[in-house]
């Protein structure tokens, strides 16, 4: 027991004044409950919690080899050729935002999932999931939006189903995609090929589009309109295949954001990673947002985004053709892969210092103060 | 927001460094008493470039962790019930109870809604006539005006359905009680801004006096964090023991008294108990008589609820700087990042990921200059 008598300065004691006395030395922070028997939110913020349930739960239950490299799409062979496969769910609210809808997303989440192994989408199925009582306006705009983005990908709906829950089960409209794409001979796009001394490259702002979406959601003003990045991926990854088809991996980082990718190509690869955090592009509008609510630009989602690690000796030429394409041109090199801290990323700030990058543990949450 | 670049200035920050290493000619612990401030000086690697000799021990001001497991579980009771809708700032969702959290109510049915503004929990009161809103009012004199002229305005505008489970605590009692402990380290404090911007800055000087500490009232950016240390360290240097306000632009000595009236007419000072420290005598604000009608704890009569604190760690004597993270037992073996026992081992932020992430892989806490990229 400690000497509650005295302090350790000799001042009156709370005790002399005859209130209780606080001992801080079993000082303790509660920590968040991992173990959730139900399934929360978190499960579906692209972090921690995200790959605990797939880990533990759908890939022992699917079994497959393909399914346990975790891609955002699987890279398959059949007949001799070799497909990118990916499917996708969207449940954003609202189904309209700044710079997009539910079904621009719907398109280019799928199209980018399979730009990721390399491949140029071909087809895609559409599969709508519809609320009782929503206006058919609303579905038409999201079908044509869908229609528009599928054109400008240069993809194919192929096929589609629609389903119709009772009035109060959907949020209007849920959308699943899944899409196909034939990989390019002498690609191979996997965190595995990863090696100390790749250079990191993000091909322009982070965060416009998980503020977008904030902005609206929860009426928050932060003095300039911010619209999301969604757009399709496909040509800007054709680009720079052209330069070098050893492109080692690509990631677009949407749920969970730049961090999350990076987290989990350094956990894949077992190499470390270290940013320059000045190097990281995030626009005013993103960094004041963040500010404000207490988030970490690095965190929040992106949709038409790719971080890119390459061989050095192709770095310089792989950035000058992301900045010759439209989809490209803030791309910059922001870090390296390292040997030092395998599977951990590292930033350093722009005061010198370092600090380390973790994966979330679900979504992130506005502080208090 | 002009100021955020400003303020992030590295040649200003070297010089700032410089001036702290020239001052400094031996060692000293200073306590930054807000878990904002700690968030800055973790995200911004400002510790690491400290000289050695001048340590800083993060203080109790993160309102998240010090809310008490009472008050928690009194939250996932009221929130459970299928008349309320229960607001809250999002951080608080993922605090532990003594067995769940606010997500886990939210599974089970519970609506739960995250908002930016006690205010926006008070116009879904007045959407939802027929159902009760509770709104989670925790946090410490920053946060405490904005959820007193909330209820302020319910009473105005005779909102009946509105109440504000309260957990407000307060700052100078906390410093008190931090000084007579018995295993105080703490030379000087790095006091909140946010908070004095609030209460101005009449409170501390008793205190300077009394436990013979700099004081200095300190911002949030990285330039602020430093000025704030450098201030602290020459006084601490000279021997010196005032209060120096070194948040000028947003903090005058008198604080706000139109926030201050505010908190004097809907809350009354109490006792309160703080998560992992035990009771603090005067450190909180309840609701006064007059608004009783707005306290969830009446309204509800959360009684009978035991509490269940899960096994604790030794964070608390890693964030008094009384342990390095290496020598609790537990470290690297029953508590790493992917399970962790304690908030410092949870967060990128804390001190026992980063000797985990570091330390154990037997690199140098700051890495060496990597080779320069593109």
């Amino acid at each position: 027991m400690p000497d509650t008598t005295r302090s350790a300065h000799g001042a009156p004691t709370p005790a002399d004044r005859g209130l209780p006395t606080v001992d801080i030395s079993g000082w303790t922070c509660p920590t968040p409950v991992r173990d959730q028997p139900r399934v929360v939110m978190g499960h579906g913020g692209g972090g921690a919690l995200s790959a605990e349930l797939v880990q533990q739960i759908f890939a022992p239950a699917f079994g497959g080899e393909i399914l346990a490299q975790l891609g955002d799409s699987a890279a398959v062979s059949l007949g001799g050729v070799r497909l990118a496969f990916s499917t996708d769910s969207y449940v954003v609210r609202p189904l309209f935002f700044p710079g997009g809808c539910i079904g621009d997303l719907a398109v280019n989440g799928t199209v980018n999932d399979l730009a990721m192994s390399g491949a140029r989408a071909a087809y895609l199925s559409c599969g709508f999931i519809l609320e009782e009582g929503v206006e058919m306006p609303v579905v038409a705009g999201v079908a044509d939006a869908m229609g528009v983005a599928a054109r400008a990908a240069g993809v194919e709906v192929a096929t589609g189903d629609t389903k119709v829950v009772e009035a109060g089960h959907g949020d209007g409209v849920y959308l699943n995609t899944a899409g196909i794409g034939l990989i390019p001979a002498g690609v191979d796009l996997r965190p595995q090929r990863v090696v100390p001394g790749d250079v990191v490259i993000v091909s322009g702002d982070i965060g416009l589009h998980g503020v977008a979406i904030m902005s609206v959601r929860e009426g928050l003003e932060f003095g300039v309109e911010i619209e999301s990045d969604c757009a399709a991926l496909g040509g800007l990854v054709e680009t720079m295949l052209a330069v070098t088809p050893d492109l080692h991996v690509l990631r677009d980082p949407t749920r969970g954001g730049l961090a999350a990718a990076l987290c989990e190509i350094a956990t894949a690869s077992c190499t470390g990673i270290v940013i320059e955090e000045r190097a990281v592009p995030v626009p005013s509008a993103v960094a004041n947002a963040c500010a404000i609510l207490g988030l970490d630009p690095m965190y929040v989602a992106n949709e038409g985004k790719l971080v890119a690690f390459v061989p050095r000796a192709h770095a310089d030429a792989v950035l000058d053709a992301m900045r010759a394409h439209p989809l490209g041109a803030g791309a910059a090199v922001i870090g390296e892969t390292v040997e030092t801290h395998p599977g951990m990323v590292v930033a350093r700030t722009p005061l010198g210092g370092t600090r380390v990058v973790d994966l979330p543990l679900g979504e992130q949450l506005p502080r208090i103060c | 927001m002009k100021y955020l670049d400003e303020f992030q200035d590295p040649q200003l920050a070297r010089r700032l460094l410089d001036e702290i290493r020239a001052t400094v000619t031996r060692p000293w612990a200073l306590m930054e008493v807000c878990g904002g401030q700690t968030h800055t000086i973790i995200r911004h690697g400002i510790d690491q470039l400290l000289p050695d000799n001048v340590e800083l021990i993060h203080g109790p001001g993160c309102p998240v962790c010090v809310t008490p497991l009472e008050v928690i579980d009194k939250a996932l009771e009221i929130a459970s019930r299928p008349d309320v809708i229960f607001c809250s700032f999002g951080d608080m969702l993922r605090v532990p109870g003594s067995d769940r959290d606010l997500f886990q109510v939210r599974s089970h049915g519970g609506d739960v809604r995250v908002v930016y503004s006690p205010l926006d929990a008070l116009k879904i009161a007045q959407q939802n006539p027929h159902r009760e809103v509770v709104f989670f009012g925790i946090g410490f004199e920053t946060t405490a005006p904005p959820n007193a002229m909330t209820v302020h305005q319910a009473r105005k505008l005779g909102i009946p359905n509105f109440s504000l489970l309260v957990s407000h605590v307060r700052v100078p009692p906390a410093i008190e009680a931090i000084m007579t402990s018995p295993s105080c380290r703490v030379q000087a404090f790095l006091a909140a801004g946010h908070v004095c911007s609030v209460m101005g800055t009449q409170e501390y000087p008793e205190l300077a006096e009394r436990f013979r500490v700099p004081i200095v009232v300190t911002g949030f950016e990285p330039l602020d964090i430093l000025e704030g240390i450098r201030r602290t360290v020459r006084q601490l240097e000279r021997g010196e023991h005032t209060v120096d306000n070194a948040y000028p632009r947003a903090v005058r000595p008198e604080g706000n008294p139109a926030a201050q009236a505010m908190l004097a007419d809907v809350f009354e000072v109490t006792d309160r108990a703080w998560r992992g420290i035990g009771t603090i005598a005067a450190s909180g604000w309840r609701l006064s008589e007059r608004y009783r009608a707005y306290d969830a704890e009446y309204r509800f009569s959360v009684d009978g609820i035991t509490t269940r604190e899960p096994a604790a760690c030794r964070s608390g004597e890693v964030l008094q700087g009384l342990i390095k993270p290496h020598e609790c037992e537990a470290f690297g073996a029953t508590c790493t990042p992917r399970s962790p026992l304690g908030a410092t081992m949870v967060s990128s932020e804390g001190a026992c990921a980063a000797y985990y992430l570091y330390r154990r892989l037997g690199t140098p806490s700051t890495p060496q200059e990597a080779s320069p990229v593109a």
